[in-house]
């Protein structure tokens, strides 16, 4: 192994950097730009079983330091992206992806679930119980913890690809919703989604989104995010995986010293298209100037 | 398929008002992946977080130039830019028009900011041969800009203002009734878009804009319904043909 690499339920990643689902698309747009093959993995757009055109526009909202979003899960559905997504991606990187899923019952993230099991290049199955711009799905399964443990069970009952959870910070306790899913098998967890927000017009006097709100992601997550990490990795014994704000090497060694096995970018890629390509090769410099030999001795280190 | 989008530092060589609220910005370096009239750039701003999409209104060799009207924080912010400073960029985003798609008398819609990116699309289809008029609309006089250069490289332009200070009084389509043509390309603000579509009398295509994440096709912050499918206009678009819109009544 490596000095970048680490180990992420059972499959060993090169380094921790792993695009963020909905930030990356199905990968062949960043393909064009740089190999994507020097990633750790990235977790592909939130596939659904329908077809999912999602809210309408503006879906986009800047703010300071970050963005909101309601794009509100846009997506082919799962048959056309096994059929016409995968093998194209299969072109063009050859190691194992991170599927996420998301659905409105429990029945369809099961379907979801099982259609993607069969999938060859799919490593595991991040399950988004946590997008906050559809309503009475996603988000709501993620904010109460029996509920976060049925979607993970009828998920694991259906997969032998390890499970990771995705969660959602719009909660009193993420600690609860965590040991939820631990408990009812999860083999892994990822945090955190976005923060739900609003922002408002001056000129129409209106919500800038058309859906209302939307998730906040970008540099003003950060310090949530590593608060989160640091306090759900001490919940429980199964690997998490930090995301939320970062966009340099130093913000993954940040996550992974809070107890972050890997980590996730997000909104960086949209505004620097090589974002996750730069901290890659950023990172064994700035490891260099921070005393640190190898990555997976930090994972959890602040916690010590 | 157009050239692969680069990112590259681009140095400001020009930075001046040429209408009310309305600048024309000259960045010069590689811009080799900036291809096709109608394509876009997307600006990084220190401090703000989602960069700007801006239409290219020309280029040259190892120029590209871009008019952009102070509308909010941003482009404040890059009204007060000196020249000589550099910009990252994302050069050569968008399909573009397709220029060879024009056939006989050609019109040019343009309304507002609108009207920048027919510049470079006025200059192509001179080249390839195509008579185009340009129509241009404005709320009023004091922001009209680039009539002389249409002027001088169209077989016509016709002035629309609102209020009647200059040219025809109302919009566009009032100054496109009694014009004669074979085909049509717009852009401006989606109300006078809509307008087009309705009142046009031949095919055309159409330049969109929208509130963007990323200009490039990962976000799908911009996606729009059309009759071929769900679009990206930073991707797929920014030009959707007048086949492809959903706006029949």
């Amino acid at each position: 192994m490596g000095r970048l690499s680490v180990d992420l339920c059972g499959i060993e990643l090169d380094n921790p950097i792993i695009p963020a689902s909905g930030t990356f698309g199905y990968g062949y747009e960043f393909a064009e730009l740089y190999d994507i093959n020097v990633l750790g993995t990235f977790s592909f757009k939130g596939t659904t079983l329908q077809p999912r055109y999602g809210n309408p526009t503006p879906r986009i909202a800047e703010t300071p330091s970050g963005m909101l979003n309601a794009v509100g899960l846009q997506n082919p559905g799962v048959e056309k992206v096994i059929a016409e997504e995968l093998p194209k991606l299969k072109r063009c990187f050859h190691k194992p992806v991170m599927a996420n899923i998301s659905g409105f019952s429990i029945e369809e993230y099961e379907a979801v679930s099982a259609l993607l099991d069969k999938e060859e290049q799919v490593g595991w199955l991040e399950v988004n119980i946590s997008c906050p711009n559809v309503h009475g799905g996603a988000m709501s399964f993620g904010t109460d913890p029996e509920s976060a443990a049925a979607v993970t069970r009828a998920v694991k009952a259906v997969t032998r690809k390890p499970v990771i959870v995705k969660l959602t910070p719009n909660v009193t306790d993420i600690c609860e919703i965590a040991r939820a899913c631990e408990a009812a098998g999860a083999d892994g967890l990822s945090l955190i989604n976005t923060l739900l927000c609003m922002r408002i017009d001056l000129k129409t006097k209106r919500p800038l989104l058309a859906n209302g709100t939307g998730g906040l992601s970008g540099p003003a997550l950060l310090p949530l995010a590593v608060r989160m990490v640091y306090q759900v990795a001490r919940a429980v014994r199964i690997p998490v995986v930090g995301l939320g704000g970062v966009s340099r090497a130093e913000d993954v060694l940040e996550l992974m010293l809070a107890g972050a096995t890997a980590v996730q970018v997000g909104a960086a890629n949209l505004v620097d298209p090589f974002a996750c390509k730069k901290i890659i090769e950023a990172l064994p410099e700035v490891m260099d100037r921070c005393g640190i030999d190898r990555l997976t001795d930090i994972i959890g280190q602040a916690a010590r | 398929m157009n050239a692969r989008m680069k990112q590259r530092f681009l140095t400001i060589k020009e930075n001046e008002p040429i209408a009310r609220g309305v600048f024309r910005m000259v960045l010069q370096g590689d811009v080799s992946a900036v291809t096709t009239p109608g394509q876009f750039v997307n600006l990084a701003l220190d401090g703000r977080f989602l960069r700007r999409p801006i239409s290219v209104c020309d280029r040259s060799e190892d120029t590209v130039t871009i008019l952009y009207k102070v509308v909010g924080q941003g482009t404040a912010q890059m009204a007060e830019m000196r020249t000589g400073r550099t910009l990252d960029v994302l050069t050569g985003l968008g399909n573009g028009f397709d220029v060879s798609a024009a056939k006989g008398a050609t019109l040019l819609i343009g309304g507002g900011i609108g009207a920048a990116p027919l510049y470079w699309l006025a200059r192509s289809l001179r080249e390839n041969g195509v008579r185009a008029t340009a129509v241009l609309g404005f709320n009023t006089e004091s922001d009209i800009y680039y009539e002389s250069e249409f002027s001088a490289i169209c077989d016509g332009t016709v002035i629309a203002t609102a209020d009647g200070s200059r040219g025809v009084r109302g919009f566009v389509t009032d100054a496109m009734k009694d014009l004669q043509y074979d085909y049509f390309y717009t852009c401006g603000p989606e109300p006078m878009l809509k307008a087009v579509f309705h009142a046009s009398a031949s095919d055309g295509q159409f330049s969109f804009e929208e509130r963007m994440g990323c200009g490039f096709g990962a976000c799908m912050g911009c996606t729009c319904k059309t009759v071929s499918g769900w679009k990206r206009i930073c991707r797929d678009g920014p030009v959707l043909r007048k086949g492809e819109l959903t706006w029949e009544d």
